[in-house]
């Protein structure tokens, strides 16, 4: 209540009233929004939350900082002979982590969404049904973009120097968003699943950490025992890092690349239509 | 064809279950092109879900309904098209201003950039938020949040309107504005079904009333009809006293019949249709030496239009939004 101004008016006044006679006459039916344009619209939306609430970018940016300037200098003489050495190799790893990272927040807000009702309203208008899904992914690329800006700009910032330049590191950036594409729908149908945003949050984590973790992102693979080894040779996380280290060097092979690809397109071709499936009928 | 007025909703056998609870138990609806039809029910009665499946939101488990002569379920996009829902959450974005809410709507439903613009800047005005337009909807107060949610319903002008509860929760002026809206919209020749939980509000608003209880629709007319199956009203006694309420019971039960006692210690009731009958009854109680705090004769609320119906008052029940998690969740 503390937020009506004092000085407004009793019902509504005579001049409202005209008004709302005229907002009310029957304004023809515009012809059906395309599903592309429901589709941006749903994206500009992501935009402006990001406009409105910017802490939420401090939350995808601030813990890939942390990583990078912590295990740069704490394990970097350990584990590569020096912090340089070592920044050379984790700093496209970290790029892929934290883009990653940023693609559990797509389930997150899909589930605050429902618990929230405004669900109700986007599935009650004449759209294509994906829209709301597929516009919020493509308004998360562009938070994709900026974690991954200020994940290189730090690099750079501290001596890491790609040795394919801009292009290089722009077609990595490019590959790790679109893997992420495919990667958070994994995260929207979990979104679906579970009761709040908290437990998508909880969950996501619980998923996406590990599996980030036993990957080649911090370690070489030829360090690991065996068994472990022959895991982390396979994780799409893996093949994702070296196709994006190698694509800012400028020695990439067209085989990681592909698999990254075939990777991301597996993931939305299964997870999409759960997802959809799961927005539709839900209750 | 037959030159009768056309239904804008025909609903027969709706069912749906959640779980093992059936939450609409097989509910037939008629409503009339151009009315506000009421749906008044307790929580949990099955009035929320009822809608969703009117608006395409939930699939029934059996039973059909046309909605502007559209099959709910085959035919739900031209539903869609043709309907708008206003939620009982109120269903608009809290991270997003009021105006970027009306304009993404706008957006949504086809209307270019410039037109869905003004379209925004026309509801704002005669909803009376055009202030508070560029605050971000999570610092609205509730009856705002409730007029951006009914303007977001006809950015574009439905054919039909769910009303879920628009009133609830709000304090009197807030209401009285929803109602003004609601008495508009049908002006402009927009059909209305209205849930809600008060008597009053169907009364004030509705052409037609269907009483819904655990899932089925226990009594159906007009206000006046379903008032007159009542009594057409209640004399409601506070007393000074509550030791006194025997005795009073005695001459209430003398003058007028009926007596129900309240759950306060000090009040009671008595169904009473004639006004001069009411004022008789309390000048004896006032002879009788019984002390009278206040009272009032006023129209039968919902629980007593429930207890003449079912013999149960509308005591609280699990609320439908509970259901809904559960079943989320399942």
């Amino acid at each position: 209540m503390n937020t009506i101004p004092a000085t407004q008016p009793v019902p509504v006044r005579a001049s409202e009233e005209g008004a709302l006679r005229k907002a009310l006459a029957s304004t023809p039916r515009p012809p059906r929004a395309s599903a592309l344009s429901a589709a941006l619209t749903f994206g500009w939306r992501g935009m402006l939350k990001v406009k409105h609430v910017p802490e939420q970018l401090l939350d995808v940016t601030i813990t890939p900082v942390m990583f990078v300037l912590m295990f740069t200098y704490l394990f970097g003489g350990a584990i590569a002979g020096s912090p340089g050495a070592y920044l050379d190799y984790i700093l496209p790893g970290i790029l892929v982590m934290s883009v990653l990272f940023t693609t559990v927040y797509s389930g997150v807000a899909l589930n605050t969404d429902v618990t929230k009702g405004v669900v109700d309203r986007f599935r009650s208008l004449p759209i294509w049904r994906p829209a709301p899904l597929v516009g919020a992914l493509l308004g998360d690329s562009v938070r994709y973009l900026v974690a991954g800006t200020v994940i290189t700009g730090l690099g750079v910032a501290l001596g890491y120097r790609p040795g394919a330049g801009l292009p290089g590191v722009l077609a990595a950036m490019a590959l790790v968003i679109v893997f992420a594409f495919g990667l958070s729908w994994v995260f929207t149908t979990l979104g679906l699943l579970m009761r709040s945003p908290s437990a998508v949050m909880n969950a996501g984590f619980m998923g996406i950490f590990p599996v980030t973790f036993l990957s080649n992102v911090f370690v070489e693979p030829e360090t690991l025992p065996s068994g472990l080894e022959a895991f982390v040779e396979v994780n799409p996380i893996s093949i994702l890092a070296d196709a994006s280290r190698g694509l800012m060097e400028g020695n990439a092979s067209g085989t990681d690349i592909g698999i990254v690809l075939a990777s991301a397109a597996a993931l939305t071709a299964v997870f999409a239509p759960l997802t959809t499936y799961l927005y539709r009928t839900r209750s | 064809m037959s030159g009768r007025i056309p239904l804008a909703i025909e609903a027969t056998g709706l069912v749906k279950s959640f779980g093992a609870t059936r939450a609409v138990d097989g509910v037939d609806l008629a409503v009339r092109s151009g009315s506000v039809y009421g749906a008044l029910g307790p929580n949990g009665a099955g009035k929320t879900t009822t809608v969703r499946m009117l608006a395409t939101l939930l699939r029934p488990d059996a039973g059909s309904a046309r909605v502007l002569g559209h099959d709910i379920v085959d035919e739900a996009d031209a539903v869609r098209s043709l309907v708008s829902l206003t939620g009982q959450l109120a269903s608009v974005d809290e991270d997003l201003t009021g105006r970027e809410n009306l304009i993404l709507i706008g957006r949504l439903l086809g209307l270019k950039r410039a037109a869905a613009k003004a379209r925004a800047t026309e509801l704002l005005e005669a909803f009376g938020i055009a202030e508070a337009a560029g605050r971000l909807v999570k610092n609205y107060s509730g009856g705002m949040r409730r007029r951006l949610d009914i303007a977001a319903s006809i950015v574009v002008t439905p054919e039909l309107m769910f009303l879920d509860e628009p009133t609830t929760g709000l304090d009197p002026r807030s209401r009285n504005q929803v109602w003004d809206i609601i008495r508009s919209l049908r002006a402009s020749g927009t059909t209305i079904l209205l849930c809600t939980q008060y008597l009053d509000e169907a009364d004030q608003l509705a052409d037609g009333i269907a009483v819904i209880d655990h899932g089925k629709v226990i009594a159906e007319g007009t206000p006046g009809q379903l008032k007159a199956s009542v009594g057409s009203g209640a004399l409601h006694v506070r007393l000074l006293d509550p030791d006194q309420r025997p005795e009073a019971e005695r001459i209430l039960a003398r003058e007028l019949g009926s007596v129900h006692l309240e759950p306060d210690p000090a009040a009671l009731s008595s169904g009473c249709a004639d006004a001069d009958r009411g004022a008789e009854a309390v000048a004896e109680l006032s002879r009788s030496g019984v002390g009278i705090a206040d009272f009032s004769l006023g129209q039968p609320t919902l629980d007593e239009v429930f207890l003449a119906l079912t013999g149960h008052p509308a005591e609280e029940q699990e609320p439908e939004d509970e259901l809904e998690t559960q079943e989320q969740a399942a």
